[in-house]
């Protein structure tokens, strides 16, 4: 107990002594999202000042993770929320990977912001939509924080608080207006996001009956003397709770069936962030947490491959834009399992590098088919047509995302597969070989799916049903093509955005996020402050 | 400091783990039943199941985890009891939010019961009509679209209570 004592007096100290730091934007985050959230709950009656608060809050997370992007290059910054130090507080730790996420993910929410507030809520002749106006941006904001907190969380628990967070919001979200289709769906997706969790839960327990700690820098240093067995148990039971919220293969059926009901702004986000937060999740805790185990990674070499290609059979099938791109998600994830399956540091780089990728990618799509929605009265393939004659604005904006998530050369999905594939013919085993020819006939076919939405949406002879006289409100398209040129440019960023991938993959593994967090000898370091401020605030 | 007690006593109580068996196990069943709010008595159940689980993650009990009150190697483990109260929170506020979704349900259906994923019954009804599945005829027929679909879908129990 003295050594508590000590260490709260230490950090005590160092916060005067230290002042202002890096430390200082570590928490934020995750604090500005919810104390805004809290803001715009009491301003319900303001609909124009709630805007203003979101959308400013969004912007200064924007400007955080940008400012730890270049921060975190000299590596990770640590913050002991509340002056606990490492093993006994909770930490929260920003390293190259987090910062990353963090990036894309509050670049991507403040971009579908701003679609939404043009989109408002008077697009639809359903009165249902009108009711959750002032909800919508509160919980929006919710959703922001919990993702926030899963990138940075440096102790299992706090993932899962941080998970817990970002589900709650997104059950609301998805159940937005109460709709009969919505609670429909919303049923299924919330009773499976609650098993997921428990799962979560019951790994947690494991660990720390096994361990006795959930700080993860602190489990990566004991997980690998414990009985393997016990490991490998621990060790599956945390893939299969972030592999449902990735919507991996066996455990994805969840996903092509709820996303597309929700609203188009809650679907691009959604599709963008949560599968990637798992996906986040499973990169973290398999790279950090346990030591390299081949039977873990050829079993998920087979879920890769059967989620590639199960899912773009999928999306083959489907005739309404929305349920076809669901369906393109789930399979797309193969790719970034794919990447971490190949258990290098060239292969973690390559899925980090599609992750950011496909998170603007998929997003910029979903914000597409709201436009064509309204442009064309319909998501539905067969309803639609002649869209590249009434709206040739619109059919850039498709062609170019749609391309991209195809892998057309040079655009960045191009690149982030060649990565894979070249990772995975040079590890050369039969497994590889499969799993890289899997990945090419899934692309193949993604390019199908989306030529063939392509041809039927924006092709086809318009059926007469089809308006011809509505305009795209400016608001919409604006956020939406800034959408599309930044998946332009992560083609012309890719080398120094995979310079940047890479560095991150290779700390993944080198001890570098345990000795920020639990530094030897216990001295700390000027980028170790202990935070008072805390998560209180919101 | 956990660590430490923790090598002190690791024997689980086997009422514990009997109590743990017995509510995943109810748990797990409910949750498989069709009506929102089975589902939501088995989450609950399988919630409390796994409180204890972490319960008895933390060691043996003790005296009370406070400096001066107990000697430390006798102490219960706080940290559990911390995850397991924030768990509890967690808990009630989704077990709220499926009580409201339920309700809703009940509103707009009269009853709660899970409903079937549109794709399945489009592809059972193709079936029964031994029509191939590649191409929507339901809407080149009706013209009725999937959002149609789903926003008039009911349970198959429905039908099967009607005949």
């Amino acid at each position: 107990m003295s050594a508590l004592v000590g260490a709260l007096q230490a950090a005590s100290s160092s916060w005067t002594a230290a002042g202002w730091s890096t430390g200082t934007l570590v928490p934020l985050p995750v604090m500005v999202p919810l104390s805004a959230a809290g803001l715009t709950l009491t301003l319900w009656r303001r609909p124009r000042l709630q805007r203003v608060v979101s959308v400013t809050a969004l912007a200064v997370v924007v400007a955080v993770s940008v400012a730890l992007l270049f921060v975190t290059d000299d590596g990770p910054v640590v913050v002991h929320v509340g002056g606990w130090a490492a093993p006994v507080g909770i930490d929260l730790v920003a390293d190259r990977l987090s910062a990353l996420m963090l990036t894309v993910s509050s670049v991507v929410l403040l971009l579908v912001l701003l679609y939404s507030l043009a989109q408002g809520n008077d697009d639809s002749d359903d009165p249902t939509e009108h009711a959750p106006v002032s909800i919508y941006h509160p919980t929006y904001l919710v959703l922001a924080a919990g993702v926030g907190n899963a990138f940075l969380a440096g102790d299992l628990f706090n993932l899962y608080v941080g998970f817990e967070i970002l589900l709650a919001a997104s059950y609301v979200l998805l159940t937005l207006g109460g709709t009969g289709a919505r609670i429909r769906a919303g049923s299924i997706y919330v009773v499976v996001g609650l098993l997921s969790s428990v799962v979560f839960l019951i790994a947690i327990a494991l660990a720390y009956a096994a361990t006795g700690t959930v700080n993860m820098a602190q489990l990566a240093e004991r997980l690998p003397e414990i009985d393997p067995t016990v490991r490998l148990a621990i060790q599956l039971l945390l893939l299969l709770a972030f592999g449902i919220k990735a919507a991996m293969f066996p455990v994805s059926a969840w996903l092509p069936d709820s996303y597309p009901t929700a609203p188009a702004p809650v679907t691009a986000v959604f599709a963008g962030l949560l599968t990637k937060v798992g996906v986040y999740a499973i990169l973290r805790t398999q790279t950090l947490l346990f030591p390299p185990d081949e039977r873990v990674d050829d079993a998920l070499m087979w879920v890769a491959l059967l989620t590639m290609v199960v899912g773009i059979l999928g999306a083959v099938a489907q005739d309404d834009i929305k349920r076809l791109l669901s369906f393109t998600l789930v399979s797309h994830i193969g790719y970034m399992l794919f990447g971490i399956a190949l258990a290098t540091s060239s292969g973690a780089a390559a899925a980090i590098f599609y992750v950011v990728h496909h998170i603007t990618v998929q997003t910029t799509l979903f914000l597409v088919v709201g436009l064509v929605e309204r442009r064309g009265g319909s998501t539905s393939l067969d309803r639609l047509g002649g869209l590249a004659k009434l709206a040739p604005g619109l059919a850039i904006l498709f062609f170019v995302p749609a391309m991209n998530l195809g892998g057309i050369p040079p655009l960045s999905g191009f690149l982030g597969k060649v990565g894979l594939l070249e990772e995975g013919a040079r590890q050369g085993t039969a497994l590889a070989y499969v799993l890289v020819v899997g990945s090419v006939v899934t692309s193949l076919l993604t390019l199908y799916a989306v030529v063939k939405a392509w041809n039927k949406a924006f092709w086809q002879e318009a059926p007469s049903s089809v308006p011809t006289d509505t305009t795209l409100p400016r608001g919409m398209v604006a956020p939406t093509a800034a959408l599309v040129v930044l998946g332009l440019g992560l083609t012309a960023i890719a080398g120094p955005l995979y310079g940047y991938a890479e560095r991150a993959a290779g700390a993944l593994r080198d001890g570098s996020y345990v000795q920020a967090v639990l530094p030897p000898g216990g001295a700390d370091t000027p980028s170790q402050r202990a935070a008072t401020t805390g998560e209180d605030d919101g | 400091m956990s660590g430490a007690q923790h090598a002190v006593e690791m024997t689980p109580n086997a009422v514990l783990v009997l109590a743990i068996g017995v509510l995943v196990a109810t748990g797990v069943y409910l949750m498989l039943e069709r009506s929102l709010t089975r589902v939501l008595i088995g989450f609950i159940l399988l919630g409390n199941g796994v409180n204890l689980l972490l319960l008895v993650a933390g060691g043996a009990a003790g005296g009370a985890p406070i400096v001066g009150e107990t000697p430390v190697g006798k102490m219960s483990d706080p940290l559990v009891q911390a995850l397991i109260l924030t768990a509890i929170v967690i808990t009630l506020g989704l077990t709220a939010f499926i009580l409201a979704m339920a309700y809703r349900s009940w509103q707009l259906h009269g009853h709660d019961e899970v409903q079937d994923d549109v794709e399945d019954r489009r592809i059972a009804r193709l079936a029964a009509r031994n029509e191939p599945s590649f191409e929507d005829a339901d809407a080149e027929e009706s013209g009725e679209t999937l959002d149609d679909t789903a926003a008039t879908v009911r349970d198959e129990t429905d039908e099967e209570a009607a005949e």
